[in-house]
């Protein structure tokens, strides 16, 4: 059920994105996105991981990698990236962990993350939170968070976790708890991050409808 | 018209030591792995590297061909990490310049254009500025005064790519559903080299693909090889997929050096 509360939360990351690309990385946010535009957002545009712009099995259009550059400097997108690590501000690491000259671990690299998170919306999605992931400094600042936010289009939407939803609306920009899942507490997810988080009044993240389980059972029969 | 059909060992015999290469394709897509592979059994050494990075940089990284490395990521796609390059990198073995992806390109289109530099806002504010000292920024001379990284141009000595057909002038076609940016690396280097699936008359390529099929024209081509399945292990679409075996195999050797012996003995040798 946690897989389907997840994907769900997913969802919602693009319920008023309108007609726009979304790129998630990793399953369950690509259910995520399936799911949204399958119910309450039936305008996104989706690739099929390769070149593809695709509906179901049809094709609807072409997006290189070259296009997609260009549809990041244009800001129509909203991506939703992993991080090995983020901090309170938003700042992601993918690229290294340790000193980067000679990392201790290396990563993919910086890979688009720079770019997106200066040219449009951007969200995260970690499957297990914990404290090695959600730290007090990244090693390799990849995805800018809003300490070091510049230029006119930064906007890091939001972080779905595999214990809640968290948001940077607050006075100082820093990460604030927006929904824990049913079943998580509080205290789980403050145990969980390595930094101090903005926490108001905690709701639960909503469950899937039925209507949105059958969708999902479809996408994903596993 | 000059015929620039030439052989694997000719195009590696035009390069020379401390090189920037540029290598086409993208991750575990459509790399020039023939020529990789004519690289790694050559004596060149302290190449630069310019790669939209996959198992390319993990092979010359583990012959010790790569003296610094230009990339935005290094992935075999359907494995997350090229075991080579980790290992290189972990043991600070090559100098890296590590720029957000889309600064490649920018960097690549400057030296095309023969543009000392272009703006963009990719790499602002995150650490790819503070690793990199040689970046500068840009004010807008416009009302707007925006300050903007200026990506400088990302000339190239070389440029080896792979393309699904070419004729022996240097017209070269793509097939699959990605150009990448192999034309864009041709039009940034001083010399370029195109390996293909197969060469074939240059009246074939209209019953082939539709015109905009035709990446690169001979004006962007010094060299065409013929090099049936060089793109292997990587994917060369719609020719063939990527061989994930084949794939797999490299990943566990490179991770083992114990194992990675026999694999050069019995592929790379």
């Amino acid at each position: 059920m946690n897989a389907d509360v997840c994907a769900v939360a997913c969802a919602e990351l693009f319920r008023d994105d309108g007609e726009i690309l979304v790129s998630p990385m990793g399953t369950v946010p690509r259910l995520g996105a399936l799911l949204a535009r399958r119910t309450f957002a039936p305008n996104l545009l989706l690739s099929d991981g390769e070149a593809l712009l695709v509906d179901g099995n049809v094709i609807e259009g072409w997006m290189p990698f070259r296009q997609v550059f260009d549809v990041v400097a244009a800001g129509r997108r909203h991506v939703v990236m992993g991080a090995n690590q983020i901090d309170r501000y938003g700042n992601q690491n993918i690229s290294a962990i340790g000193p980067h000259a000679q990392p201790t671990r290396q990563l993919l690299g910086v890979r688009g993350a720079p770019g997106n998170t200066v040219n449009h919306r951007t969200s995260y999605w970690v499957p297990r939170h914990s404290p090695r992931v959600f730290v007090p400094k990244v090693d390799v600042v990849s995805g800018v968070g809003y300490d070091r936010a510049v230029g006119p289009f930064h906007d890091v939407y939001r972080v779905v976790s595999d214990l809640g939803v968290f948001d940077f609306d607050s006075p100082d920009h820093g990460m604030r708890l927006v929904s824990v899942h049913p079943g998580v507490s509080v205290d789980d997810v403050i145990a969980a991050t390595g930094f101090p988080l903005h926490v108001n009044e905690a709701v639960e993240t909503r469950m899937p409808t039925d209507a949105e389980l059958t969708i999902l059972r479809e996408l994903d029969p596993a | 018209m000059r015929d620039k059909r030439m052989t694997v060992a000719d195009v590696v015999g035009e390069l020379s030591d401390g090189m920037r290469i540029g290598i086409g394709g993208w991750g575990s897509r459509r790399k020039p792995m023939a020529l990789v592979r004519a690289i790694i059994r050559s004596p060149l050494k302290d190449l630069d590297v310019v790669s939209y990075g996959g198992p390319d940089v993990g092979l010359l990284a583990s012959a010790g061909k790569i003296r610094s490395l230009t990339f935005g990521f290094v992935t075999l796609d359907s494995i997350p990490y090229d075991p080579w390059f980790r290992r290189v990198r972990e043991s600070g073995r090559i100098a890296v310049r590590e720029w957000d992806e889309g600064m490649i390109q920018t960097g690549l289109r400057a030296a095309a254009h023969r543009l000392p530099f272009l703006p963009t806002r990719a790499g602002l504010g995150s650490d790819v500025v503070r690793l990199d000292p040689e970046l500068r920024m840009v004010a807008s001379p416009y009302a707007d005064g925006e300050v903007l990284l200026a990506v400088p141009a990302l000339r190239l000595d070389a440029a080896l790519v792979h393309l699904n057909r070419a004729d022996r002038f240097g017209n070269a076609q793509y097939l699959g559903p990605d150009p990448y940016f192999d034309d864009l690396f041709c039009l940034a280097a001083d010399r370029r080299y195109v390996s293909c699936e197969a060469i074939v008359d240059t009246a074939e390529f209209a019953r082939l693909g539709p015109a905009q099929s035709l990446l690169c024209n001979r004006m962007m081509v010094d060299g065409v090889v013929e090099t049936p399945g060089g793109a292997h292990f990587t994917s060369c679409a719609p020719d063939y997929g990527r061989d994930e075996e084949f794939q797999r195999a490299y990943a566990e050797a490179a991770a083992d050096l114990e194992l990675w012996p026999g694999f050069v003995d019995r592929y790379l040798s």
